[in-house]
């Protein structure tokens, strides 16, 4: 049985590519970036040209990249350090309802420190309007953080239009972009954002890398106090092979994005189509056309989301039916929920989100097998008459 | 190609074959995420809890004690501001030693900048800290000692069961920074009485990018990172599925045996002390002559630039350290060294080496060979 991977939102395989650039580090160029000999300063020049990757990949400039241990710390930092680096600014925040919790949770935090925090509704596709912000802005609003694409659902939000009113604001603008990063062009530049933060392992890089674009001018600080790494932003020795594996995979990403970009679309499009064409009660989450390359997500009545994954996985077919770190909760997805489906419907969520390697004949393999899977649950299903 | 002499294992160390070998399939074909609930994701799950389970065997621990981050500088600030803040109720004091890694001291630092009050231990001319003056530095509203295994640039190993049957006595939590220490020194949490214990796997043959603190169980901690819930709520991020995985073996492969390695390591180590001060005049070793990690030597050549003579025996092919890696292009002077009341002089002037398991006693020789040339010439040409 041909195993079918459709989960790359939660992560993906490092490509090959990748690997063989990393195993050198792995081995003979072991070296510690920060010492001054010469397996030292092998390791630096390894790290720094990973910077010029990861920078050319967002549209950065390299001294605006800071090596993290991946996404989670990435907005960690740009949301705590951020405000506990520049204490004279407000304390206002503002994010949305439909963030990651690494974003979530750290403004939760922040909120039980005595910051005031908004969290701004999105809309039934899971956008957040600028004019929502922009009614939710104050004289002492720091930071606004919204993330590129969500992990769930897929829907793309307008960056560019939301940083325009943080700024007009007075505030700086945040923006996870876990999901987007290698699968839709990034250019800082023209989104304008202040921060933005990627993740290496959903980009077919190893996993415990990511990084932290800080817009030159923006002090963002350091989370981690220690040693004097990434010009004190990050201490820690450099994950040497890791930040060589996440600037590889941004090298491949940024001269595949477009062909890929293309191929995902069409492939999402027709199994999107394919999964509601011939699956009744069933409905499409997020926006039906500003969302991620080949991400599909659906909620199907009177079926529960875990039965689904587990009948899939018997079709060596992988999915989830949100976010990967929730996978054990019984609660429904924070997304779902704040797009306005009631508990019931969240409960029967699916999401598919395909990669690189899927090709047409597994899109057809799931489109053969989901309807039956759906009509046998449901026919388990008291819920269901 | 020359010959290279790598004498900085306290910076890092090679990679282990047999460990790279067992993380390789964690990076291609057994990618999945291990919070995913399909095959492919168990498996990542279960590689997880393995590793998991050889970092317990290796510390003498349960478990569900062992928690994986990135690397040590992350499992230190965890232990230190995740005490510090959610017993922040209870106390604001925290004692500390003068020669802690940066970790641990900057971490020291931030507190300070938040409210909390900070006593660094002082330490004797060989790097140990005082019981006594610990002692006498509890006070009501102490809530954490921190205080390190094993120092980082001068090796001293501080009598850490008598600090933590001091900090038990006084129901005090304890945490130490065994960033140096493990894979090189047997540890027994239990023994050793500590609370919270860091390590980073690239100072034992594993990967950069990962560690692990240890949390006893019980210990009010706050968590460190937040977000997606994973190690049992307390540490969020995708879990490096790779990077554990080769923590867990070189963990395991490095305390598997580890008598007959430190017997080996020290052996070499002591050898190359003894021909140093035998063949080069006016050299002192700092760090304590006993109380030392195995593979640690750490010298003052008097009249002789440490940043010139790591230069000049780089040229040579020989890999050593001025100072911990971390602070190799600063220009102070070790804080460790001017903490043992070294002068300004010797804290400038104090070369690092450090063993390990592949160097051999020819290599110690043509070091020592290399060494006594290059000074005896630098000191006729200052």
């Amino acid at each position: 049985m041909r195993e079918i991977y459709m989960d790359h939102s939660a992560t993906t395989p490092v490509d090959p590519e990748v690997f063989n650039a990393m195993i050198p580090y792995y081995t003979d160029r072991f070296g510690n970036a920060s010492s001054i000999h010469t397996k030292g300063q092998r390791a630096r020049q390894a790290v720094d040209q990973a910077r010029s990757q990861a920078a050319e990949l967002l549209g950065a400039s390299e001294r605006e990249i800071v090596f993290t241990s991946g996404g989670t710390e990435a907005n960690n930092q740009a949301i705590i350090s951020y405000l506990s680096n520049n204490p004279d600014k407000g304390r206002h925040l503002i994010t949305s309802a439909i963030e990651h919790h690494a974003v979530l949770d750290a403004f939760l935090h922040l909120a039980k420190r005595g910051y005031e925090l908004t969290v701004l509704p999105v809309t039934a596709d899971g956008l957040v309007e600028p004019d929502i912000l922009k009614a939710a802005m104050k004289p002492t609003t720091a930071l606004v953080s919204i993330m590129h694409a969500n992990n769930e659902v897929g829907t793309i939000q307008p960056i560019k239009e939301l940083a325009a009113v943080a700024h007009a604001g007075g505030a700086v603008f945040h923006t996870d972009a876990v999901q987007t990063v290698g699968k839709l062009p990034i250019d800082v530049e023209e989104m304008d954002v202040d921060m933005l933060a990627a993740s290496s392992h959903k980009l077919y890089g190893p996993k415990g890398v990511g990084c932290l674009y800080v817009k030159r001018g923006i002090r963002v600080g350091n989370y981690f106090h220690g040693g004097g790494q990434e010009r004190g932003l990050r201490p820690g020795t450099e994950n040497v092979p890791g930040i060589v594996g996440f600037g590889t995979a941004c090298k491949l990403a940024h001269i595949n994005l477009p062909e890929r970009q293309t191929r995902l679309n069409k492939m999402g499009q027709r199994l999107k189509e394919g999964i509601l064409n011939s699956i009744p009660h069933s409905r499409l989450t997020g926006h039906p056309v500003k969302r991620l390359p080949g991400s599909v997500s659906v909620c199907f009545e009177f079926v529960e989301g875990e039965s689904i994954l587990l009948m899939l996985d018997s079709y060596g077919i992988m999915a989830s039916s949100g976010s990967a770190c929730t996978s054990g909760s019984l609660d429904p997805s924070h997304v779902l929920l704040a797009l306005g489906l009631p508990h019931e419907i969240a409960h029967g969520s699916l999401r598919l989100t395909l990669g690189k390697d899927n090709t047409e004949e597994d899109v057809d393999k799931v489109l053969e097998v989901l309807p039956n899977i759906i009509q046998n649950l449901r026919g388990m299903s008291p819920l269901c008459n | 190609m020359r010959k290279v002499i790598y004498l900085d294992h306290a910076a890092t160390t090679p990679l282990n074959c047999d460990v790279l070998e067992k993380m390789k399939p964690y990076l291609c074909e057994n990618f999945g995420n291990a919070s995913s609930i399909y095959q492919l994701g168990i498996e990542s799950r279960a590689a997880v809890d393995e590793s998991r389970y050889k970092v317990a065997y290796a510390l003498k621990c349960q478990a569900h004690e062992i928690f994986f981050t990135s690397c040590g500088t992350e499992s230190n600030n965890w232990a230190i501001k995740g005490i510090a803040f959610a017993n922040r109720l209870k106390g604001n004091h925290i004692i500390t030693s003068a020669i802690e890694h940066p970790a641990v001291k900057n971490s020291c630092e931030y507190l300070e900048h938040n409210g909390f009050d900070i006593t660094y231990l002082p330490v004797d001319e060989f790097g140990v800290v005082s019981l006594d003056i610990l002692k006498k530095s509890i006070r009501k509203n102490t809530i954490l000692i921190s205080i390190m295994y094993a120092n980082n640039e001068v090796g001293t190993m501080q009598p850490i069961k008598e600090i933590g049957q001091i900090a038990r006595e006084s129901n005090i939590y304890f945490h130490t920074d065994a960033v140096q220490a493990i894979g090189n020194i047997d540890i027994d949490v239990n023994d050793c009485k500590v609370d919270m214990l860091s390590l980073s796997a690239h100072k034992f043959n594993g990967p950069k990018g990962v560690g692990a603190l240890y949390i006893r169980t019980g210990t009010n901690i706050d968590p460190y990172l937040h977000g997606g819930s994973q190690e049992l709520n307390r540490r969020s991020g995708t879990e490096n599925v790779p990077g554990i995985v080769g923590l867990g073996k070189a963990i395991e492969l490095s305390t598997i045996d580890i008598e007959s390695k430190n017997k080996k390591v020290l052996t070499i180590r002591n050898l190359f002390i003894g021909a140093v001060i035998r063949n080069i005049p006016n050299v002192f070793l700092n760090g304590h002559p006993t109380l030392r990690l195995p593979g640690n030597a750490n010298f003052f050549f008097q009249g002789i630039d440490a940043k010139y003579l790591a230069t000049i025996l780089n040229d040579e092919g020989i890999y050593v350290s001025n100072g911990s890696a971390c602070s190799c292009n600063s220009k102070s002077p070790s804080h460790v060294l001017l903490a043992m009341n070294k002068t300004e002089e010797t804290a400038l002037g104090s070369v690092r080496f450090t063993f390990g398991e592949e160097n051999t006693e020819d290599e110690v020789n043509y070091v020592v060979d290399v060494l006594s040339k290059v000074i005896e010439y630098k000191r006729k040409n200052p």
